[in-house]
């Protein structure tokens, strides 16, 4: 690991995400001058959009793939878990980069960003998430060090970081736990808003369980993606094992929610026949029993085609989840519609775009994937699958 | 506490003249151009606006067989523990003593997390400007500190606002629904209301068929969240000398492993 080259194949691909960033940057600096209301749909029935309700709460839920798989490697010590831990790690820590970007975009008076550190409003749920993700993106920037110094020497830094690593591993835990069902405890507040299928005093234990078994289908699919850009051989094994965290926590999630609906009398609710209620049946049986039943039938688990399609249902099915939340659950209360600008929809993609860039520069340049051993002559695959040439 | 004040709104005295509106734009110099915020609902004549913290919204509801019409002057409504001021993470929304519940934008970050707090959606964004600030009735803090009433209740010519401490407003609104039963609804819009406003309504047709919010909790909504909120420090300690724990029993039976042998960067050829 001596040679200190960096180097950044640009792509037709890659190209195109860079087109996407620069219009994205653009837009933003549009969005600077002339205010939130000259580049999105927002209002006063809709504070809240495509940014805090896409960008925020899902790109962070998203990276729960990064304390679960912490979690599970480095303090259970499952450690045929191993191999996907530090891109676990890498999504994570680009996930929470791109929701704070976002949410700076999102704050109006953005210059004041800092105020909650001085000014404490511990009455408020986003005191608490404010601080969590401002001090966890800094652990992770830290974890993160540690595998940076493997490659750029500087022996003194790098003895600090392995030294002080436990306490870091064991802080990045409990700080996204805190967090993430913090995002959820925000909609406490909205209790005569948000319909009574999603709004519970229990809503934070829905969003962490679920931005927890999020972690092993995130890192499936990412770890399938990763495996065709680069022509590798997907950790099949590792995805399929890693199934059982996520098949026992969704039983439990979806025992938890009919119970919760029962004790607050609202289940007779979710067959009422109204749009809530027909956008719940769908969260619960598309994305929550189905991808249960894939994951318990072994001949579905064990194939590759099987656990990709059940990962990429309990994904989206988390981000219906959230988009439930923030829009079908809050519009009978806020009125008027919201549908995102085309330039909202652009913000996003360059920040996305900007993210995947992100991890293709590193993890060519450090050690984040493991060593191939059993190389499958890659130049082909690559390009068959369009994610990356 | 003592002297916190209270408003009473009586809907039955009010001819929709908009002198409290005209009052209130004067006293706190707000822009008379309708533009406000250029959002839709922002534009109406009859909607809050940035520059609009109180309008009279007219209604028109079936009594006794015929159609009326009920005007509402509409603002903030000062709750005793207001939503938004505790969802303000820099508590740039607060409190006062004597009653109002106010805005100071300096602390103010703009995250509009306490739009999405307030259970009567009264608060206003100012959407176009590239530092916006959240806008809402101030009622006339200065003045209600001085012991005179808000700007919009001193013009009220037909007494339809009245100005007093929140206790004395109270016993006021069921006053004057004891003395005349057969005209009021036996309600105080805002005695529990989301545990209690600073500004009261008392009225002769049914709040629902007015706009009024009715399914607000009687419980204040910080407590709701307090509820929560307040099992942080336990977890964050109990959670974390759990994962200690576990780190350390599993590390001793754990093999090692060297990391720097197990991954690389990906080749790029």
């Amino acid at each position: 690991m001596e040679n200190k080259n960096w180097s950044f194949r640009v792509t037709g691909f890659r190209k195109l995400l860079i087109l996407f960033v620069i219009i994205a940057a653009i837009a933003s600096l549009y969005r600077f001058i002339y205010g939130l209301g000259s580049v999105t749909n927002m209002s006063d029935q809709w504070p809240w959009g495509l940014w805090i309700g896409f960008d925020l709460l899902c790109g962070i839920a998203l990276a729960g793939g990064g304390f679960s798989t912490a979690l599970i490697v480095h303090v259970l010590h499952k450690d045929k878990y191993l191999p996907v831990a530090r891109a676990a790690l890498l999504t994570s820590l680009l996930g929470y980069i791109i929701a704070l970007v976002g949410l700076f975009l999102d704050i109006g008076r953005w210059y004041n960003f800092w105020r909650p550190f001085f000014y404490w409003g511990y009455h408020s749920v986003l005191f608490e998430v404010f601080w969590c993700i401002a001090l966890y993106t800094t652990v992770q920037v830290l974890e993160f060090g540690d595998i940076f110094f493997e490659k750029v020497h500087c022996p003194s830094l790098k003895r600090i970081l392995s030294a002080t690593m436990p306490f870091w591993l064991i802080i990045g835990i409990v700080l996204p736990t805190l967090h993430q069902s913090s995002l959820g405890s925000l909609y406490i507040v909205a209790v005569n808003r948000l319909n009574p299928l999603w709004w519970s005093m229990i809503i934070p234990f829905f969003f962490v369980w679920s931005a927890f078994f999020l972690g092993p289908a995130m890192v499936t699919i990412e770890g399938t993606l990763a495996a065709r850009t680069y022509g590798r051989e997907p950790e099949q094994p590792v995805f399929s094992s890693l199934t059982k965290v996520t098949l026992w926590m969704m039983i439990i999630y979806f025992i938890v929610k009919i119970v919760d609906l029962n004790y607050r009398g609202v289940f007779s609710n979710a067959f009422d026949g109204s749009y809530e209620s027909n956008m719940f049946l769908t969260e619960m049986i598309v994305f929550v029993l189905l991808p249960i039943f894939m994951y318990a039938v072994p001949g579905i688990r064990n194939k590759q085609w099987g656990v990709l399609t059940a990962s990429i249902l309990v994904v989206a099915g988390v981000v219906f989840n959230r988009m439930n939340v923030v829009f079908t659950g809050m519009a009978k209360s806020a009125g008027g519609h919201y549908f995102p600008t085309i330039w909202e929809f652009l913000i996003t993609i360059g920040m996305w775009s900007a993210l995947v860039l992100l991890y293709c520069f590193i993890v060519e340049n450090f050690p984040i994937l493991t060593k191939e051993e059993h190389v499958s002559h890659g130049s082909g695959l690559g390009s068959k699958t369009g994610i990356h040439a | 506490m003592a002297s916190a004040k209270g408003v009473l709104v009586d809907i039955t005295r009010c001819i929709d003249c908009e002198s409290c509106v005209v009052a209130c734009r004067l006293y706190n110099g707000l822009d008379a151009d309708t533009k406000g915020g250029a959002k839709p609902r922002q534009t109406g004549k009859n909607e809050l606006a940035p520059n609009r913290w109180t309008v009279v919204r007219d209604n028109h509801v079936q009594k006794d067989g015929k159609t009326v019409r009920r005007f509402v002057k509409q603002q903030c409504f000062h709750c005793v523990e207001p939503a938004c001021a505790s969802a303000c993470f820099a508590r740039a929304i607060q409190k006062t003593p004597e009653g109002p519940v106010v805005y100071n934008e300096k602390l103010c970050v703009g995250c509009r997390y306490c739009m999405i707090a307030c259970p009567f959606g009264i608060l206003r964004f100012e959407w176009d400007k590239p530092f916006p600030r959240v806008l809402k009735c101030q009622m006339c803090l200065s003045r209600v500190a001085d012991n005179q009433m808000p700007a919009c209740a001193s013009v009220c010519p037909t007494r339809a606002i009245v100005f007093g401490e929140r206790e004395q407003i109270v016993q006021e609104a069921n006053k004057r629904i004891a003395a005349k039963p057969g005209l009021y609804i036996n309600q105080v819009y805002g005695a529990k209301e989301a545990g209690g406003t600073s500004w009261l309504y008392i009225s002769d047709v049914p709040f629902e068929q007015l706009g009024f919010k009715t399914n607000v909790p009687e419980k204040p909504i910080p407590e709701y969240t307090w509820q929560v909120l307040k099992w942080t420090p336990g977890i964050f300690i109990g959670w974390g000398a759990l994962l200690t724990g576990m780190y350390w029993y599993n590390k001793r039976r754990a093999t090692v492993h060297n990391e720097e042998e197990l991954y690389a960067p990906v080749d790029k050829k």
